[in-house]
């Protein structure tokens, strides 16, 4: 079972990584930062699993974002916010 | 690198919530591909990887089952389990058979997708 890196109001940066492969983690939201809301556990690598190899499981996290901090010119309310679920290694401390 | 299937926060035109039925073709490739997958031969995620692999052009002139589809040939080559001549071979003989049936009826756009 990897390591649970991250718990329940943990700041975290996603990477800003532009990688070739097969990744879940949208465009929009790498280099951005968030707050963690809930930890998921451990589910298998759709980053491996997309090649049919096993890998090692990964922790997926829920992540809060404030729409202010995506898009730069974002008019709606500064309250308003988008909560993606991301896995352990997109994920680093700011 | 952003794949075709990674629009997030790119413009776009409304969407279409509206439903509508499926063709017999589209529930067959469904069913197929749910045989294929239970039987690990290729596994949902690996369709995904091959679907965001078609490449911008492809991917956005396809619609969604015949994009499964293009993935699971492109799969069946790649593993070996059949080859372009077979695929190719099998597609001419059913489109023969539909067009002397008449329900070969393929609109320019739909020509144009099979080239």
């Amino acid at each position: 079972m990897p390591l649970e890196r991250f718990t329940e109001g943990d700041v975290v940066r996603v990477r800003e990584d532009y990688p070739i492969g097969h990744f879940r983690t949208p465009v929009y939201i790498r280099g951005k930062t968030g707050v963690v809301t809930r930890s998921f556990g451990a589910f298998g690598n759709p980053e491996t699993l997309a090649f049919n190899l096993p890998g090692e499981k990964k922790h997926v996290y829920e992540v809060r974002f404030r729409q202010s901090d995506i898009w730069p010119d974002y008019k709606g309310n500064a309250r308003d916010s988008v909560h993606i679920d991301l896995q352990d290694n997109w994920l680093e401390q700011p | 690198m952003r794949g075709p299937n990674d629009v997030g926060g790119l413009e776009d035109g409304p969407v279409d919530p509206s439903t509508h039925e499926l063709a017999f073709w589209e529930k067959q490739i469904d069913g197929l591909r749910g045989v294929i997958g239970a039987k690990r031969i290729v596994i949902s995620h690996e369709n995904r990887r091959t679907i965001e692999q078609l490449g911008h052009d492809v991917y956005e002139r396809l619609s969604y089952y015949e994009r499964w589809t293009a993935s699971l040939q492109r799969q069946m080559v790649d593993k070996g389990i059949l080859t372009q001549d077979e695929i190719d071979a099998r597609v001419a003989l059913v489109r023969a058979r539909l067009a002397a049936t008449g329900e070969l009826e393929l609109s320019p756009e739909e020509e144009a997708k099979c080239r």
